[in-house]
C-alpha cells in the first residue's frame, strides 16, 4: 500500500438526486404538452375554416363561378354523393361537381398532387367528363424555388390550362392548343409536374366521374 | 470573473443589435437567415415567429433557471424553445395562413437555430427576466435587421420588386441566382466583407493612437 496520501477529492457539487432529475423533466415535458394541446385546439377552427375556404375559392375558380356544386366521395372505387355515415369523410378522396343555376353540368373539381422539384405540388383542376376539356387550373399547394419554381401559380402559365385538352404536353416554346402547354424557363421541372398531375388525375376520375353520372342518369 | 451587472442596462438590449449580431458578429442562425431571405415578406415574417420563440424562451428560462436542475438544462431549454416554436407554427398558421405556407418548414427548424439555444446558456440562465428579456429583444432586433438587409437586396435583384411592389420595372432581368441558394450565401459573404472590412479600418488607427 502507498505511504501517499492522496489529496482529498474536490468536493464535488452536490449530486442531484435521480427523481429530481426525472421531475423536472417530467414535470416540464407536461406543461409544454398541455400548453401545446390548448393552443392546438384554440387555433383548429380558424385553420380548418381557412383551409375549407381555400378549397372553395379554388373549386369556384376552377369551375367558372358554378352557381352550386355537389361533393363526391370516392368509396370502394366509385363515386358516391352519400357516404356510409360511420365513414368519416374528412379521409375520403373527393371531387366536387359545378352546375349552372339551370342545373346544367358544368364540370368536376379534381384534387391531386405528385412530387415536384422540392416537395409535394397539389393542384386543383376543372375538367369538362366528357370532353376531357379543362376548365381552369390553380395552384393550392406546393414548396418551389421562390422567383422560378412559383410562377406555375400565376400567369401566364395558369391561364393556358383553361380551355385546354387532357392529355396534355408540356412544350419550351410555341404551343399548339388545345394539347400544348408552355412550360416555364428555369422552372421545367415544376411546370411539368403540374402537366403530368393533371394528365395523371385526368385519366383517373374522368371515367369515375362519367360512370357516376351514368349512374345518377342525365 | 467578475460578477454581471443585475440591473437592466441599455447596453443589455444594443449589444445584440449591433456589437454581439447574432448573425453577421457571431455567425449563429444562418440556417433561417440563408433559407428564407429571398423575399422582405418571408424575412420579415421569420424575423417575427423567431423574435417571438426569443422572447419566450429567454424568459421562461430566466424565471426557471433556479427549479432546473444543471444536469438536464440543455434538455429543458431545447424543450421549452420546441414548445415556443411549437405554439409560433400554429399561430402563424391561424393568424396569417399565406405567410405560414411560404415559410413551410423553416418555422419547425426555429427549434434548432442556435442563436436561441445560445441566449438561454449564455444570458437568460444567468441573468433575471428584466435583464434576459432586453437581452431577447436587442437580439431579435439584430437578427431582424440583418434579415431585412439579406431580403431586401436579395428581393430587389432576385425579383426587381422590394415587399411584392415593383420596383425596378420591366426592363430590369432580374438576377434568378440572388433568391435561389447560391444569392444567399453570396449576399451574406458581401455584407460580411463590408463589415469586416469597416471594423478593420476604424481599428488600424485607434491601434496606432493606443486609443479605444
Amino acid at each position: 500500500m502507498s505511504a501517499v496520501a492522496t489529496p482529498p477529492p474536490p468536493t464535488a457539487p452536490a449530486a442531484v438526486p435521480a427523481w429530481r432529475l426525472l421531475a423536472t423533466l417530467g414535470f416540464a415535458g407536461a406543461l409544454a404538452g398541455g400548453l401545446i394541446v390548448t393552443v392546438f385546439r384554440a387555433t383548429l377552427p380558424r385553420i380548418e375554416a381557412h383551409r375549407a375556404e381555400v378549397m372553395e375559392a379554388a373549386v369556384r375558380e376552377v369551375l367558372h363561378q358554378p352557381a352550386r356544386w355537389d361533393t363526391l366521395y370516392l368509396v370502394d372505387g366509385a363515386l358516391t354523393s352519400a357516404p356510409a355515415p360511420d365513414v368519416d369523410r374528412r379521409r375520403l378522396e373527393r371531387t366536387f361537381l359545378g352546375y349552372t343555376d339551370q342545373g346544367a353540368l358544368v364540370g368536376a373539381a379534381v384534387t391531386a398532387g405528385e412530387p415536384g422539384f422540392s416537395d409535394v405540388i397539389t393542384v386543383m383542376f376543372g375538367i369538362e367528363p366528357a370532353t376531357g376539356r379543362l376548365l381552369g387550373m390553380t395552384i393550392l399547394g406546393h414548396k418551389e424555388t421562390p422567383g422560378l419554381g412559383d410562377k406555375i401559380e400565376q400567369p401566364p402559365f395558369t391561364p393556358q390550362f383553361d380551355g385546354a385538352e387532357v392529355p396534355l404536353r408540356g412544350v419550351k416554346a410555341a404551343p399548339k392548343p388545345p394539347h400544348e402547354v408552355q412550360t416555364i424557363t428555369g422552372a421545367t421541372i415544376s411546370s411539368r409536374t403540374v402537366v403530368t398531375i393533371v394528365n395523371h388525375a385526368a385519366a383517373r376520375w374522368q371515367p369515375l366521374v362519367q360512370a357516376y353520372l351514368q349512374g345518377v342518369g342525365p | 470573473m467578475t460578477a454581471p451587472p443585475t440591473t437592466m442596462t441599455v447596453d443589455d438590449f444594443l449589444r445584440g443589435v449591433w456589437r454581439e449580431n447574432p448573425v453577421v458578429v457571431q455567425m449563429l442562425g444562418l440556417c433561417p437567415t440563408l433559407a428564407v431571405t429571398n423575399t422582405v415578406a418571408n424575412g420579415l415574417a421569420m424575423a417575427a415567429a423567431t423574435a417571438f420563440v426569443l422572447l419566450g424562451s429567454n424568459l421562461l428560462v430566466s424565471l426557471l433557471k433556479k427549479l432546473i436542475p444543471h444536469e438536464v438544462r440543455i434538455t429543458s431549454y431545447v424543450l421549452i424553445i420546441a414548445t415556443f416554436v411549437t405554439l409560433a407554427d400554429m399561430l402563424l398558421e391561424a393568424a396569417v395562413p399565406a405567410v405560414h405556407k411560404q415559410l413551410g418548414p423553416f418555422v419547425a427548424l426555429i427549434v434548432v437555430n442556435c442563436m436561441i439555444l445560445g441566449r438561454a446558456e449564455s444570458f437568460a440562465s444567468r441573468n433575471g427576466p428584466g435583464r434576459s428579456l432586453l437581452d431577447a429583444m436587442g437580439t431579435a432586433t439584430g437578427f431582424t435587421l440583418v434579415l431585412l438587409l439579406l431580403s431586401g437586396v436579395r428581393e430587389l435583384l432576385g425579383s426587381g420588386t422590394l415587399l411584392g411592389i415593383d420596383i425596378l420595372g420591366t426592363r430590369f432581368e432580374p438576377w434568378v441566382i440572388m433568391v435561389l441558394p447560391p444569392g444567399g450565401f453570396l449576399t451574406l459573404g458581401v455584407v460580411m466583407l463590408l463589415i469586416g472590412w469597416r471594423a478593420e479600418r476604424r481599428a488600424s488607427p485607434a491601434t496606432a493612437g493606443g486609443a479605444r
